[in-house]
């Protein structure tokens, strides 16, 4: 039986007609169009599928879409300002932190919220922050540069 | 702005897409395509009885069910044997689909084709296969005894056994060396299986109009992908085209072509005249893609009072998995490759490829290098402490010196040409590396440890991969190569390379790789080669447009060609600014044809000389356009080389490994954007971390991989990574326009080689093994102390 689920997604209300085994990260890719959430393992151990749920991070693919009907989803196409790239996105970009991108998407979700949280984390706290997301290429070092940029970032714009 | 923009840390011209979610990835494409599944064998050696798919038939959704009777004569044919090689007696391939028996867990069996995934998979759970359960060959020592067979037809389970021997300058084979040296030493080195595990698995998505195949894959070599397709499904090439789009990473395992769905998604496609997906997950990857690594090495070395290596002599039992469709590459590469940067007196090695009822064995980062480096290093380390001498002296008295390039090793390389090194300087490297790791103030302790590792890669392999350049009449440069991409900034670089030669503002040039609807003929992505081979066509091509863009532009100017250059997109004469003519203007007067459709063709009319009554528009041997294209095949391999130190430090009580330092010293020849061959490096080196310390394949005696999750498969996080120390050094390769080596390989090599060489000097107990986990250090001091 399918199951009439609105999602609130980048702040737009989408409505999905889904069935109950229904993944987040399915729905998401496949009923709503939105790819730029990645799908790497499908146990929830790579981290490539994260979003944020009411802000905090979950994977995608270990959610159910209709166990979040009615909340706020924001995935990587939400994270960009109306004045483009976020802080978090143009600290990658600057750092080199990304290679093939196909787990970028997770840590972008992952960092955006790590830094709301803490906005000047330690060295620990970053690489506790993103001990969760794997990445094949970088080998981490830029990624871990481009979490402390961010914080950067954040501080300069933040009055 | 400058257009040198060769050897700049530019900013990566992809990554805009790739943090917006823009990226397009196999699986982000035909949302409206079927969706293909397999049943794939339970069981690492069966004899399938029956196929009912009965049960299946019902299933909501399900649109068609294959088995190999299904397929066409042509689709069912056992895939290509990609490389063959003399050695390669008995080679041996899979079936699209199995056909009557299973030689490993994972073999596909049945393909399912159903309105979405979901209800494809409820379709393979329904379908019963029939097995007759055989006892699997497994674990490489007992695959050599050839007790039972992986395949039946291959007696011993060899499918290829090869000896290389160079001989001593005075004609002493290595045998005779190394009983004739003062010191000898025999010792067994074991290294466990591990893989790529790019973190998107393969996908193939196809779409048929009719007439016209489209194929996106996930692949490392479209134009390969493409003529195995229209090969396998009796289409003319000009009729199939394949694009390799975002590709989320690769380390090898998507060279291998045509995978099964490579050819049965299409054929599919074509058969129900519908838009076909397939998707691979992270179960499938584990068990029905490749791994590699695994080898088994016996090392006899003689060598004299300074430790210079006389004689070496290795024997190599090579696991190959159940299928040889990459030919031997790997043990062949890891044969030539384990001599590294070292002068040896004389060589001989042998390996046999032996199969197993496992995965197979196709190349992953490094193909076969980790283990020969392994194998060296570990030799180098032990020949130190039998003579009790510093392991970097140990080193330097056996290297290639500077003034001895081009140094012949005597082999034949992966390539089928004679392995000679083009240029190097490994005794400034060594320096180097000592410097930035501080090896000679090293205070060691029990528990902290350094060690060091050396390798020698052969990059930039042939046969050849070409680059067209377009210059259109909006002043826009279009580069296209049909190499793939994984990741590495293909689409950076090589614009670096176009605007440097250009002499056009990187802002101007877009580049397109893999795609056969811009570039038909090409190799693909492996053995560190994109930037040596398709650098150095686009180099070429770029000059072919420059040098008709001044011929062009002279003839408007009423200049010498000699006298022009281009700045900034606008050719100009030296010396005189004001005598200009924009690149843009130049590409309309390159066409005869002159619809006046854009203001540049209006601007154009200015300079439009009058044409000659007697002499054809396009002049003969001309053409029109602005564009050029050319391929660059190199005579050899280029030689990049590198050396690594870490330190590490190990738990008294827990075994607990922890790597606190790492230095990498690289030299790739010149470097086309430092900021991206640094991000290589790292890559590599994390990969080469987890190999040494985490990453394994655990099979057990029924040939079940017991951790196909990433769960149980552990690759390192941000936690396990140091951050790595790195120091160039620019060695120009004499061999090609551009100077340049290949990088991306480069960090994962040497890297169990040096953990090892850390590890044994933390400990005092010999490490022979690579990974080595927590519990095996623990047991190794337990047997230690026991001693």
């Amino acid at each position: 039986m399918d199951h009439e689920i609105t999602l609130v997604v980048n702040g737009t209300a989408r409505r999905a007609r889904v069935p109950g085994r229904r993944l987040l990260s399915d729905c998401l890719r496949h009923d709503l169009g939105l790819t730029g959430t990645h799908v790497g393992c499908e146990h929830g151990v790579c981290g490539c599928c994260t979003v944020l749920l009411d802000g905090e991070p979950v994977r995608s693919c270990l959610t159910l879409a209709v166990t979040v009907d009615g909340r706020e989803i924001t995935t990587v196409e939400g994270l960009a300002g109306p004045d483009g790239l976020s802080p978090v996105q143009r600290a990658f970009e600057e750092c080199h932190a990304l290679q093939c991108g196909f787990c970028t998407p997770g840590f972008l979700c992952t960092v955006t919220a790590l830094l709301r949280d803490n906005p000047a984390p330690a060295d620990d706290e970053v690489l506790e922050g993103i001990s969760g997301n794997l990445c094949r290429c970088t080998g981490y070092q830029n990624i871990v540069k481009a979490v402390h940029r961010a914080a950067e970032l954040l501080a300069e714009e933040t009055p | 702005m400058s257009t040198r923009l060769f050897g700049e840390p530019v900013r990566r011209r992809e990554d805009r897409r790739l943090l917006t979610g823009r990226g397009r990835y196999v699986d982000d494409l035909g949302r409206d395509a079927l969706a293909a599944a397999f049943v794939r064998s339970p069981h690492a050696r069966a004899r399938i009885r029956d196929i009912d798919v009965s049960a299946a038939l019902d299933v909501e959704g399900l649109v068609a069910i294959y088995t190999w009777e299904d397929l066409p004569e042509r689709v069912g044919r056992p895939l290509p044997l990609l490389i063959p090689h003399p050695a390669l007696t008995h080679g041996r391939t899979a079936y699209p689909l199995a056909r009557d028996v299973v030689r490993h867990v994972g073999e596909p069996v049945v393909m399912v084709v159903a309105a979405d995934r979901y209800l494809a998979e409820d379709a393979c759970a329904l379908i019963q296969v029939d097995y007759e359960p055989l006892k699997p060959v497994v674990g490489l020592e007992e695959a050599a005894l050839g007790a039972r067979l992986v395949h039946d037809d291959v007696p011993g389970n060899v499918g290829a056994r090869l000896v290389q021997e160079v001989p001593a300058r005075d004609g002493r084979s290595a045998r005779e060396a190394i009983e004739e040296a003062p010191h000898t030493l025999a010792f067994r080195l074991d290294v466990e299986r591990s893989a790529s595990m790019p973190l998107e698995g393969r996908g193939v998505h196809a779409r048929w109009d009719g007439t016209d195949l489209r194929v996106h894959s996930s692949t490392q070599t479209s134009t390969s992908v493409r003529m195995a397709v229209a090969a396998a499904l009796g289409l003319p090439l000009p009729h199939v085209e394949v694009i390799a789009p975002d590709v989320g990473g690769g380390f090898g395992v998507k060279i291998v072509h045509p995978w099964p769905e490579e050819i049965l998604v299409p054929w599919a496609a074509m058969t129900l005249g519908r838009e076909v997906k397939w998707t691979e997950d992270r179960r499938e990857h584990f068990v029905s893609s490749a791994h590699e690594r695994a080898q088994v090495q016996y090392v006899r070395v003689g060598f004299d009072d300074d430790g210079r290596v006389l004689g070496l002599d290795v024997t190599i039992l090579h696991d190959h998995g159940a299928y040889t469709p990459y030919g031997i590459i790997v043990p062949i590469v890891t044969s030539t490759q384990l001599l590294g940067p070292y002068r040896i007196g004389a060589y001989r090695v042998e390996f046999s490829a032996i199969y197993t009822n496992t995965v197979q064995v196709t190349p992953y980062r490094g193909a076969g290098r980790p283990q020969g480096v392994f194998c060296m290093e570990r030799t180098m380390d032990r020949i130190a402490r039998h003579l009790a001498k510093d392991r970097t002296e140990v080193r330097r008295a056996n290297f290639i010196e500077p003034d001895e390039f081009p140094y012949d090793q005597g082999m034949i390389f992966q390539d089928g040409r004679p392995l000679i090194y083009d240029s190097g300087d490994y005794p400034r490297m060594l320096a180097m590396l000592k410097e930035l790791i501080g090896w000679d103030a090293f205070e060691r302790r029990p528990g902290r440890g350094i060690g060091i590792g050396c390798y020698v890669e052969g990059t930039g392999v042939g046969p050849y991969e070409g680059g067209h350049v377009q210059v259109t009449s909006d002043g826009r440069v279009h580069v296209s190569t049909g190499l793939t991409s994984q990741g590495q900034g293909h689409e950076t670089v090589f614009a670096q390379i176009a605007a440097t030669e250009l002499g056009v503002p990187i802002e101007r040039i877009s580049v397109v790789t893999g795609d056969t609807r811009r570039f038909g003929y090409a190799v693909g992505t492996f053995a560190s080669r994109a930037a040596v081979v398709s650098g150095n066509a686009i180099a070429l091509a770029c000059r072919k447009v420059r040098a008709k863009a001044l011929r062009i532009a002279a003839d408007a100017l009423e200049a010498d060609p000699a006298d022009l250059e281009i700045t900034d997109g606008v050719v100009h004469v030296v010396g005189t600014p004001s005598a200009s003519i924009p690149l843009a203007t130049v590409a309309v007067l390159s066409n005869p044809l002159r619809y006046a459709f854009d203001d540049e063709a209006v601007r154009a009319t200015q300079f439009a000389g009058a044409s000659s009554p007697d002499r054809p528009p396009v002049a003969e041997g001309d053409e029109p356009g602005l564009e050029g294209r050319d391929y660059y095949s190199p005579i050899r391999s280029t030689f990049a080389a590198g050396m690594h130190a870490a330190i590490v430090e190990t738990d008294p009580l827990t075994a607990e490994i922890r790597v606190v330092r790492y230095a990498v010293v690289h030299d790739c020849g010149r470097l086309v954007n430092p900021m991206i061959v640094e991000g290589q490096i790292h890559g590599g080196v994390a990969q080469g971390i987890g190999g040494a310390l985490y990453e394994r394949m655990v099979y057990d005696g029924d040939g079940q991989l017991l951790n196909a999750s990433f769960m149980d498969f552990l690759m390192p996080y941000a936690t396990e990574i140091p951050r790595i120390e790195t120091a160039h050094l620019e060695t120009p390769s004499p061999l090609n326009p551009l100077g340049v080596k290949g990088a991306g390989e480069a960090g994962v090599i040497p890297v169990s080689a040096v953990i090892a060489s850390a590890v044994e000097d933390a400990e005092g107990i010999t490490i022979d093994r690579m990974p080595i986990s927590p519990s095996e250090l623990f047991e190794l001091r337990a047997r230690h102390q026991g001693t």
